[in-house]
C-alpha cells in the first residue's frame, strides 16, 4: 500500500459513466430536448410527404432512424460541451486514469441515451404511421441497440473534435453524416424487416453489417480517442 | 529536386495529355455500342484513379503523422486530400456527363457512383475541419484521425451499398476493353498522374508556407473572428 495504484480502465469508464448519468438525471434537460426534437421530426416527415399513409407505413423505419440521427448530433455535441465548460476536460485528463476510459464512458452514455430516445419514439411511430411490429420485440430492440451503438462510437470521437473547432454545430454533422451511411443503411433495412416481416431471412446479414461496423468503429475510437483529447 | 520536378513536370504532363487524348479521340476505335461517347473514358477513368491515389496518400500521411509528428507530413496530407478531392469531383462530373447518353440518366444509385459521391462528401468534411481549426498542432492531429476514419469507411460503404443494391437489382456496365483502347487510357493515366504530382507539390509548398506563418506568428492570426485567416489556402 505504498503507492496509489491507477484504477483500471473499465472501472474508470464506469465511474465516468455514472457521473454523466447523474448529471443527466439531475437536469434531464438533454433527454427532454432530444425527445421533443425527435418527435417533431417524426411529425414533420408526415407533412413533408403528404397524407399518403401507405408511403408513411412503408418508410417508417427510415424516418425513425433519421429522427434518431438528427437528434444524435445534438446529443453528441452536448455530451462533450459539458466537459469543455469550466475546463472539466482538463481535470479528466489530469486524473490518473486511461484516456480511453473517457471514450468508453462517452460512447456508452450516448448509446444509452439514444436507445432510451428510440424506445420512446417507437410507440409514437407505431401510432403516427400505423405500422405493426411483425417480428418480435427482441429483434426490434436488437436493431435499436446496434444502430445506436453505431451512431455513438464514431459520433463520440467526432463530437470531441468538433467541440473545439469553430462552427462546431456545422462541423459535427458534416463529418458524421457521410461516415454513418453504412450503419444507417443497415439499421433502416433491419428496421423495415422487423416492421414488415422477413420472408427471405435477410435480417441476420444486416445485423452482421451493423455488428462489423460497430466492431471497427468502437475499436478505432478506442485507439484514436486519446490523441483527439491530448493537449 | 523539388525545383526540377516543378520545371520538368508541366511539359511532361501536357505532352502526355496531348498524346493520350489525341490517340483517344482520333486513333482508338469508337465503342461498338456507345459510339464516340465512350471516349470520355480516357479522361474520366484516369481522373478517378488519380483521385484514389491522392486519397490513399492522405491516408498514409494521416497514419504517419500520428506516429511521428511533422509539419511536412501534415502539409502533404492537406495537399493530397485537396488534390484528390478535386480529381474525384472531375471524375464524378465526367461520369455524370457520360451517364446521360449511355444510361439515360445523370445519376443512378449504382454502388460505384454512390461510394464516389460519399467519398467526395467525406473529404469535403475533412477539408472543412482543416479550415475550422485554428491551432495548427490540433488541426494536424485531428485531421489525421478524421483522415484515417474516412479512409477506413470507404470500403465499408462500397460493400454495404453493393449489398443494399444487390437485394433489389443488379446494375452492371460490362466493360470489354480493346487493346487499342488500353493505350490511350494508359497514356492519359500517366498524364493525370503527372498533373496530380505537380498539383500536390505546389499545394504542399503553399501549405508549408502557411504552417511557417502560423507557427512563427501565432499572435498575428485572428482568433475566433470571421475566419479570414486562411485566404492563402482558400485561393
Amino acid at each position: 500500500m505504498s503507492r496509489p495504484r491507477p484504477i483500471g480502465i473499465l472501472r474508470a469508464a464506469l465511474v465516468l459513466l455514472g457521473k454523466d448519468l447523474l448529471i443527466e438525471w439531475r437536469t434531464r434537460a438533454r433527454l427532454n430536448a432530444l425527445v421533443f426534437f425527435a418527435l417533431s421530426t417524426l411529425l414533420l416527415f408526415s407533412f413533408a410527404l403528404g397524407p399518403d399513409t401507405k408511403l408513411l407505413e412503408r418508410n417508417a423505419g427510415g424516418y425513425l432512424w433519421l429522427a434518431i440521427l438528427f437528434a444524435s448530433t445534438l446529443s453528441l455535441g452536448e455530451s462533450f460541451r459539458i466537459e469543455y465548460e469550466n475546463a472539466c476536460m482538463d481535470g479528466l485528463r489530469l486524473a490518473p486514469a486511461d484516456a480511453r476510459a473517457i471514450f468508453l464512458s462517452k460512447a456508452v452514455g450516448n448509446t444509452l441515451l439514444l436507445v432510451l430516445l428510440g424506445s420512446l419514439l417507437i410507440p409514437v411511430m407505431v401510432a403516427l404511421y400505423g405500422v405493426k411490429v411483425v417480428l418480435g420485440v427482441g429483434e426490434l430492440m436488437a436493431t435499436l441497440v446496434l444502430g445506436c451503438m453505431a451512431l455513438a462510437a464514431p459520433g463520440s470521437v467526432y463530437a470531441a473534435i468538433a467541440n473545439n473547432a469553430r462552427a462546431r454545430d456545422v462541423l459535427l454533422p458534416l463529418l458524421l453524416f457521410p461516415l454513418i451511411v453504412p450503419a444507417l443503411l443497415a439499421a433502416t433495412k433491419a428496421m423495415a424487416l422487423v416492421l414488415q416481416g422477413d420472408p427471405m431471412d435477410q435480417l441476420g446479414s444486416w445485423f452482421g453489417l451493423l455488428g462489423g461496423f460497430n466492431l471497427i468503429y468502437w475499436g478505432l475510437g478506442f485507439l484514436l480517442f486519446p490523441r483527439v483529447i491530448e493537449d | 529536386m523539388g525545383k526540377f520536378f516543378r520545371m520538368a513536370l508541366p511539359p511532361i504532363a501536357l505532352g502526355l495529355l496531348a498524346v493520350g487524348h489525341y490517340i483517344g479521340l482520333f486513333v482508338a476505335p469508337p465503342d461498338r455500342e456507345m459510339g464516340d461517347v465512350q471516349r470520355i473514358m480516357y479522361a474520366h477513368v484516369p481522373a478517378v484513379w488519380v483521385a484514389l491515389v491522392g486519397l490513399t496518400l492522405n491516408f498514409i500521411c494521416s497514419v504517419t503523422y500520428l506516429f511521428k509528428q511533422s509539419w511536412k507530413t501534415d502539409s502533404l496530407a492537406e495537399a493530397s486530400a485537396e488534390v484528390g478531392l478535386m480529381f474525384g469531383a472531375v471524375g464524378v462530373l465526367l461520369g455524370a456527363i457520360w451517364g446521360k447518353p449511355t444510361w439515360g440518366v445523370y445519376w443512378t444509385w449504382d454502388p460505384r457512383l454512390t461510394t464516389a459521391a460519399i467519398m467526395l462528401v467525406t473529404y469535403m468534411g475533412y477539408m472543412a475541419l482543416r479550415r475550422f481549426v485554428e491551432d495548427p498542432e490540433k488541426r494536424a492531429t485531428w485531421s489525421s484521425v478524421v483522415g484515417i476514419i474516412s479512409a477506413v469507411n470507404l470500403p465499408i460503404i462500397w460493400f454495404s451499398v453493393k449489398w443494399w443494391r444487390s437485394l433489389h437489382q443488379v446494375q452492371s456496365s460490362p466493360k470489354t476493353v480493346d487493346p487499342e483502347m488500353v493505350v490511350p487510357l494508359r497514356v492519359s493515366a500517366f498524364a493525370f498522374l503527372a498533373f496530380m504530382i505537380l498539383f500536390i507539390i505546389h499545394r504542399y509548398r503553399i501549405a508549408q508556407y502557411e504552417r511557417q506563418l502560423e507557427v512563427a506568428l501565432p499572435e498575428a492570426l485572428p482568433g475566433d473572428g470571421a475566419g479570414a485567416n486562411r485566404t492563402a489556402g482558400a485561393a
